[in-house]
């Protein structure tokens, strides 16, 4: 099996699903019909998204190994998401920095990962750059709405990029697994995103009238599968119907 | 919250050539909000290739009270509708 390239779908994949799963978790419950659908709608995006990587993944791993039993069957330490996409939905103005400070970073690594020499990983970029740049423009324009909308609504935005800075850095963290891929011309070399990334981010968040967080300190673990407290609830919710009644199919 | 925003109502075209037809209305703070909720509302199974959508409050309409002075008049002037010619039959799909 080629270890680094399943790896290396993962840690593209697990930040789509993750991210997807946070949204999702909306369904139902968002601040207005509209963004309810909005919401869920780029969680179906993500998660299509994951699905064309697990596919992969699944025949490269063989094994009787299939999209769902990569999703829902592994343990908490072996899913290489950013710390970023796992945090929790707060309220409506952290969701969207969430998924924004996300987003960004997103955009900028399908514009590279659509040149990997790998044909599918390629495939994939191209087919969910549309998909990202919606998503880029809709989480952005709920930053500038609410940071440069009421007293109120500027501060739960800016509380919520304060808090969530700190796992920004962790994006452009090249794994070992990463390094062979951008070796053999297939992997991205996120560390080359990160110049562009805090342009662009620190660009809207001036725009919004909101503070750049001028914190030094990063959190890092979620791709060698050390994460935070969240997760395991987050899984628990996510693999309950596979776990319980395994194979289950919709 | 979803009190304050006005009500839109959103124009879709299906497909090109087509024109823009009324597919419903929704809330939203602004323009720029109704066009991307309406494309999340009412174009995510590829209904449309084009949206409008227009603040509900412009749209004048006309008072049902009046039907029969506007509308009522017209329903004995049969010979407005075009069916007392006689076509060619080379004239198709009339």
């Amino acid at each position: 099996m080629k270890t680094n390239l399943y790896n290396y779908i993962l840690e593209l994949a697990d930040n789509c699903l993750i991210a997807g799963q946070r949204l999702g978790e909306l369904c139902g419950h968002g601040p207005s019909l509209e963004t309810d659908i909005a919401c869920t709608n780029i969680s179906l995006d993500l998660f299509g998204q994951t699905r064309s990587y697990f596919q992969y993944a699944a025949d490269i791993k063989g094994e009787g190994a299939t999209e769902d039993s990569i999703a829902f069957l592994r343990y908490e330490q072996e899913y290489k998401n950013v710390l970023l996409v796992e945090q929790p939905n707060r309220d409506f103005a952290f969701t969207m920095a969430r998924q924004y400070l996300y987003d960004v970073f997103h955009l900028l690594l399908l514009e590279k990962l659509q040149f990997s020499q790998d044909i599918t990983l390629s495939a994939i970029a191209k087919k969910s750059i549309k998909e990202a740049s919606y998503h880029v423009r809709f989480t952005g324009d709920w930053i500038k709405r609410l940071g440069d909308g009421t007293e109120e609504s500027h501060e739960k935005m800016q509380a919520a990029i304060n808090d969530l800075w700190t796992y920004t850095n962790e994006l452009f963290e090249v794994t070992e697994d990463a390094k062979i891929m951008v070796a053999e011309g297939i992997g991205v070399d996120v560390s080359t995103l990160k110049e562009a990334y805090y342009e662009k981010v620190s660009a809207l968040l001036e725009e919004a009238t909101l503070t750049i967080p001028e914190s030094k300190y990063f959190q890092k673990g979620g791709k060698s599968g050390i994460h935070t407290e969240h997760m395991g609830y987050l899984l628990a919710d996510m693999q309950y119907m596979q776990r319980a009644y395994p194979n289950m199919k919709w | 919250m979803n009190k304050n925003w006005p009500l839109w109502e959103i124009f879709v075209r299906s497909k090109n050539g087509l024109e823009h037809r009324h597919f419903g209305s929704l809330h939203a703070a602004d323009a720029e909000m109704a066009l991307e909720n309406a494309r999340d509302v009412y174009t995510r199974r590829s209904e449309g290739v084009s949206i409008w959508v227009v603040e509900s409050k412009h749209i004048t309409a006309s008072n049902p009270e009046h039907n029969g002075e506007l509308f009522e008049p017209a329903q004995d002037k049969i010979y407005r509708h075009p069916t007392f010619y006689d076509l060619p039959d080379d004239v198709k799909h009339m």
